[in-house]
Parts: C-alpha cells; structure tokens; sequence
C-alpha cells in the first residue's frame, strides 16, 4: 500500500540518490584540478592548462547540479521526517551547521574565482581558489559522513527527560564508525572520476584529437587508479570489519545469513526470500564470508533470525546492491591492472578496444557509489537512528496528495533538469579543446559563458 | 541569553540571505521585461561569480533553524511543506539556468524564460511563506495541521507578489551600479516603478497586519511603545523618497543602500510584530531552543567562522567589482 512512510522515503531516497552523483564527481574532479594546475605552475607547459580549463567546465557545470539538489535536501529533511528533526535537531543540525559556515560557505566564495577569476587574480591566487574549492568539497563530505555515520551508530549522547542531549562534541562528530566511512565515500569518489576522466580521454584518443590532452589524463588516471583502487578495496574490508561490530544484522544482510553461524559460506549468489527467511538459489563458497569480515575462517556471524522479523532490514536490496558494489570494484582494479600490462607492452595509448572499454564502464563508479549507499542505508533500516528511532516513527503528519504531488514535481523537475545537464555534458565533452584552441590559451579567459563572444 | 542570540543570528542570516539572493532573483524577475540578448547577458553576468554564494545564506538558515530551533525546523516545515517545495523547485531551475544558458545557443531564449519564471516563483513562495508567518497558523496539540491550504490565503498571496516586487526592486538598483549607458536608464526605470508598487504594499502591509491581530496591534499601538516605534515607520518613508530622489539624479550607488535601508526597516517592522515567536502565538525561540550543549557548540563554530566567511565574501565582491560586460572578462 502507497503511504506517506514508503512515498517520503522514496522520495528522499531519489533526491538523494540523486544529488550524490554530482559530488561523487566533484570531490574527485576537484583534487584532480588541483594536481593538474600545480602541475602547470610548476611546469608551465600548456597542455596542463588546456587540461585545467577544459574540466574546470565539467567542474562548473557538475557543482550548479550540486548545489541545487543539495538545497532541496537541506529543507526536505524537515519538510518530510518533522519529527526526526524535533527529536535529533540537537545533534544532527549542529553538524549541518558546522558544514555550512566551514563548506559550503568557502566553496561558493572561491568558486567564483575559480571560474571567472583567471584574469583577475595572478595565477598563484588561483591555484590557491581551486585548493580552497576543494578544500571546501572535502570538509562537505566530512560533515555530511559524520551525521550519516552518527545515525549508524549514535554516541556521545544521554538521555534526559526524553531528550537526546549530546554530552561529547568530540563523540558525536568523531562516532566509531566515521573515519573509515568517511575515507570509503572520498575515495569511492577518487575512483570515479579516475574512470570518468579515463573514458574523456578514451573518447579523444577514439576521435583522434587533442591527443596530447588525451594521453596526460589517460596514463595519470590509470596510474591513479592502480594506487586508488587496491586501497579502496582494503578501506572496504575495514568498513565492513567496522559493520560487523557496530551493526551485525546489516553483515546479515549484506551476506544474505539468516542462521547465526561459525564459518560462514560467501553466498555468490541467491535469491534471498524475506518471508520463508531463507536463501533460495543458493551458490555458496564455504568458510569465505567468515574470513571476509572476521578474518578467521571460523569466525562467527549473527543471522538475521537472531531477531524478531520486524526488526530485520529487508535483505534483498542490501544483499543485491552490496554484490553490485564489490563486483564492480573488482571490474575496476582488472582495468587498472590491464592499463599497466598495456602500459608495459607500450600500448595503453593504441589499443582502441581498451578505449572503447573505458568509455563502456565509464558510469560505472556512479552505479557503485549508489549500490553502497544502499547497502549503507537499507541495511540500518528498520531505524533511522539506530536502535534510538525507527523510521516510521520519523515520518511528517503530512498529507498523501501533498507528498504525491511534490514528488510528481520532483521527479519531473530532476528529470527535464538532468537531460539537460547530460545533453550539455556530451557537448562539452565533444567540443574538447577546440573550443580552447580558437584563442591563445595563454591569454584567454576561461571560457565559462563565452558561446556569445565566440559567436559574434 | 544563549537562545536570544541564536534568534538575533538567525534573524541576521536571514535577512543577509534576503538581500543577497534579493538582488540575484531580482534579476531573473525583471528579465522578461529587458529588450536585448546582451543586456541580458551583462546581468547575468553581473551576479554568475557570486549567486551560489548567496543562495548559500538560505542553506545555512535552514542549518541554523535545524541546529538551534529543531523544533521549528520540525514543526513549521511539514505546515509550508508546499510552498517551501514549490520555491526549492523554482530555486532548482534558476539555479542550473546560470550554466545552461551559457552553454545553450539554440535554446537560449528557453532558458531566458526558465531563468526569468524560476526566479519569480521562488520570490513569490518566498513571500507567500513570509505571509504565512506572520499570520500564523492553528496548530493541534499533536502538531499536525488542521488544513493542507493553510498556507493559501490573500494575505500570503499579496505578500508573495509584495516580495517579487521587492527583489526587483533590488536586482534594479544592483543593475544600476553594474552598468551604463541604456541599460542603465532602463534599470533607473524599472526601479521607480518597482518603488512605487514597494510603497503601495507597504503601507498596505503596515495597516493589515496589526488591525488583523491584536497582539500585533497592542505592541505597536499601546503607550509607551508608540514612541519608541514610531521612527521606523517614519525612517522607512524617508528611504523611500531618498531612493526615489537618487533615482532622479541619477546616482548609481545610492538607490541601491537606500533599497537595502527599506528592508532592514520593513524586516524590523516584522520582527517587532512577532517577536518572541518563531512560531507566531505558539512557540517562542525561548521555548524552541536547542540545549545548551547544543548551541554553545554551534556558537563557537559561528564566532570563529562568520568574520573569516564574511571577510572572504567580500573579497570574493571585491575582485568582481565595477562595471559588467557581457561577456568581457570571461
């Protein structure tokens, strides 16, 4: 049945989800700018900034996609979960607080400059706004990790009369569960757009232009992703160590275990029945699923069994996304590995069907990033705040018609508002340079709103 | 005292958020009435460095109300659920024009419109739920709402029109600062008679409120407050003809302080309405407030972050300062 629960939440669920694709690419694209305009300070060699100006473009549009799906959230989560705020407000909004007046605030001051500032700053000034720009990105992502990873597993609070008081700034913001979360999401984004910046190039080196451009970001994205994508894999065990301890019933979950067990299989896969709570289907590696969060092969797991159904997440999405995630993970690192056998064979640059592989799993990183934060968020579930609030309880006394309608709004805005956005990401991406290469690149501004002058 | 300081901040951050995205949104509104693709563009171009930082105002109000008066945020946010959603969707397409529309040559004159309606509908919430405020609305013991439309009366219709008019007003004198020559006359135009219908709903607004609520009445009538209250009414109506008077001589900076000093004025006059409440006759800030472990947390984060944000927005001001071309600096 339809009700304002399951419709606020799907509605949540798709603005976020939505929203999040933007900064995946932005917090790795902003480093990414960094590194690439430090390199043309120190070198000054022009395809560096050729490089800066044509992804500052990206950056651009990919940041005003941000920004506006990031304020829907911001007044969503009061329009559309009341008293989730009433009750938590005093924890959680300090921390959106925090991430306003030390993010959001310092990102938009030197975004500004960043994009039209390349004539009227010295270059070094600039180098500085683009640090900041990212700088801001990253605290961003602190903030917002830390009051997700909070609702994961809460600390640093008491209960007086009823009220969540937090008695421990430091606990709040530093849970148990932050850091490894927090370094899991930054370097999901790193991966990313490692593979978005591989698939632009690839798509270069296919038309056989701006080639020079082409072969700096391919050979420094797959050389990025050889370091950034083991690493990843690694943080991921520590995450996973983490939920176990913290939240064993979303390992349950995750690993599709019902029964509580010592040397538990690795389901590979099966088709996880929530109302039989059994497996069906199933293909299993014995021991493995042990080993993997407990590091013992005998190491015991909690089954979801071990409490009441109505306390059990739904495992079908958390066991389906979380094999999206890691396959996709895996798919990445046999890329990586690939570009530098192609790489030692000396052919990373001429193999076109590696080209047109990279363009092929370039949307990849986004479908991984969303199945985690599935993973993440469905497995918590049935609490919005763990073992404090449960979701239902969450949810505004508002209307159904006015949850519909909004929603109908939304989707449609999100929608007319995203063809757009890919219609003008394409564009960009196909007029590459050459866009650059009318002016002397040097001299010339960024062409940020340049179609005019160009024009006329 | 920790929650008075909180609703003096809030109400800093808000009326910061009112005149800096006034003026950006004052553009939009008055772009369907400009005659030329590079006027629009030097407009565009006057506020592009610098919107995103504007809107961030609204971010860090609604972060503030979350933060300090969760339950504000909890209450009144489901009760202008609709408003708030049409004005986010309205913020989203205005939002997103700056990028398009540089990038659009074929579908410019699209995104012209998209800009200028986006712009005129998030003005307009924005007022319809600054006249739900100050109106009120009957709450339940169990804080839901009684009516899904209580949002939709006259008095919140006329308020949303009243602060189109108002953020043109500002985006027109802004305009006047950035440009010259025909532009510049155009703008000087536009904002008479923007000033004009400003005044008219002033007086109007001014008139309408106390003799529709007698809390209202009582704090602005009664003796001695009369005295002390009397200026501002007074220092509005000198603003307006100040304005109207640099509008003639043609000062370029001028009529845009003397409209900002019209806002101030008028957002005291609220304030003065309905102070203590964050919730008019329901809940006060004193009520509303978060624990003081709270926002003593929140405040050292505010005292060491607002002058270093303040001081870098207006270097941000700075660089981008003077006139705007339409497509110069770029």
């Amino acid at each position: 049945m339809i009700t304002v629960e399951i419709l606020s939440r799907a509605q949540f669920g798709f603005s976020i989800g939505f929203h999040i694709l933007f900064p995946t690419l932005n917090l790795g694209l902003a480093v990414f700018l960094v590194i690439m305009e430090g390199m043309w300070l120190k070198t000054n060699k022009p395809v560096y900034k050729a490089i800066c100006k044509f992804w500052t473009k990206i950056f651009a549009l990919t940041f005003g996609m941000g920004v506006v799906s990031g304020i829907v959230l911001a007044y969503q989560i009061g329009t559309n979960f009341g008293p989730f705020i009433s009750q938590f407000g005093n924890v959680l909004g300090a921390l959106f607080a925090y991430e306003t007046l030390t993010a959001f605030f310092l990102e938009a001051g030197f975004l500004g400059v960043m994009l039209f500032g390349w004539d009227r700053v010295p270059p070094f000034f600039h180098f500085v706004a683009t640090l900041l720009v990212t700088i801001g990105t990253t605290i961003s992502a602190f903030w917002i990790l830390s009051a997700n990873s909070w609702m994961q597993f809460p600390s640093g609070y008491q209960i007086v009369d009823g009220k969540y008081i937090v008695d421990n700034w430091w606990d709040v913001v530093f849970n148990p569960t932050f850091i490894p979360r927090l370094v899991h999401m930054a370097f999901a984004s790193y991966v990313t757009t490692c593979f978005v910046i591989a698939a632009v190039a690839s798509y270069f080196l296919i038309k056989n232009k701006h080639i020079e451009v082409a072969k700096t970001c391919l050979s420094f994205a797959m050389w990025a992703a050889l370091i950034i994508v083991p690493a990843q894999i690694l943080i991921g065990d520590v995450v996973g160590v983490h939920v176990l301890k913290y939240q064993p019933l979303k390992t349950a979950a995750m690993e599709g275990l019902w029964e509580t067990r010592r040397g538990a299989p690795l389901v590979l896969f099966a088709l996880p029945s929530q109302e039989e709570q059994r497996n069906e289907y199933a293909i299993e590696i014995p021991g493995l699923a042990s080993l993997i969060n407990t590091h013992h092969w005998d190491g015991e797991l909690v089954g979801l069994k071990s409490v009441a159904k109505a306390d059990q997440p739904r495992v079908a999405p958390v066991f389906f996304s979380f094999r999206i995630m890691v396959g996709i993970g895996l798919l990445f690192l046999a890329t990586a590995f690939m570009a530098l056998f192609l790489r030692w064979r000396d052919t990373l640059f001429k193999a076109k069907w590696f080209h047109r592989w990279c363009l092929l799993i370039a949307p990849l990183g986004f479908v991984a990033s969303v199945a985690g934060w599935l993973t993440a968020e469905i497995g918590r579930q049935p609490w919005v705040v763990y073992n404090l609030m449960r979701t239902k309880d969450a949810i505004s006394a508002v209307g159904l018609e006015e949850v519909i309608i909004s929603m109908v709004l939304l989707a449609l805005a999100y929608g007319v508002v995203f063809s757009f956005y890919l219609y003008y990401l394409f564009k960009l991406i196909k007029d590459g340079m050459t866009k650059l290469d009318k002016q002397d690149l040097d001299h010339l501004p960024f062409q940020y709103m340049s179609e005019t002058k160009v024009d006329k | 005292m920790l929650p008075f300081i909180f609703a003096a901040l809030l109400a800093f951050i808000v009326i910061m958020y009112v005149i800096l995205d006034g003026f950006d949104l004052g553009l939009g509104i008055l772009f369907p009435f400009t005659t030329s693709e590079t006027d629009r563009d030097k407009m565009m171009n006057s506020v592009a460095p610098v919107w995103d930082g504007n809107e961030t105002w609204l971010v860090f109000g609604g972060a503030m109300l979350y933060g300090a008066f969760p339950k504000v945020y909890g209450t009144l946010l489901p009760i202008l659920y609709m408003p708030l959603m049409l004005m986010l969707i309205g913020l989203i397409f205005r939002g997103v024009s700056f990028e398009f529309r540089f990038k659009a040559v074929r579908s410019k004159q699209l995104w012209n419109w998209i800009f200028a309606i986006s712009s005129i509908s998030a003005a307009f919430f924005q007022g319809v739920v600054l006249g739900c405020f100050v109106q009120g609305f009957p709450i339940n013991p169990d804080q839901t709402i009684v009516n899904e439309t209580v949002w939709l009366t006259p008095f919140s219709l006329l308020t949303g029109v009243a602060l189109v008019c108002g953020y043109g007003l500002l985006g027109a004198t802004w305009m006047i600062i950035k440009s010259e020559g025909s532009l510049q006359r155009q703008m000087i135009h536009f904002a008479k008679g923007l000033l004009v219908l400003v005044s008219i709903f002033l007086i109007f607004v001014s008139i309408w409120t106390p003799l529709h609520d007698v809390q209202i009445f009582n704090r602005w009538y009664s003796f001695p407050n009369i005295l002390f209250l009397a200026p501002l009414p007074l220092i509005t109506a000198l603003m307006v003809i100040l304005t109207w008077k640099s509008l003639k001589k043609g000062d370029e900076r001028k009529p845009f302080f003397y409209s900002i000093v019209i806002f101030l004025c008028s957002y005291a006059g609220i304030a003065i309405s309905v102070y203590p409440y964050l919730i008019p006759r329901q809940l006060t800030f004193w009520d509303a407030a978060a624990p003081d472990s709270t926002l003593t947390f929140i405040l050292v984060g505010v005292a060491i972050m607002l002058p270093v944000l303040l001081a870098y927005t207006l270097y941000a001001y700075h660089i981008f300062r003077g006139k705007t071309d339409h497509g110069g600096y770029h």
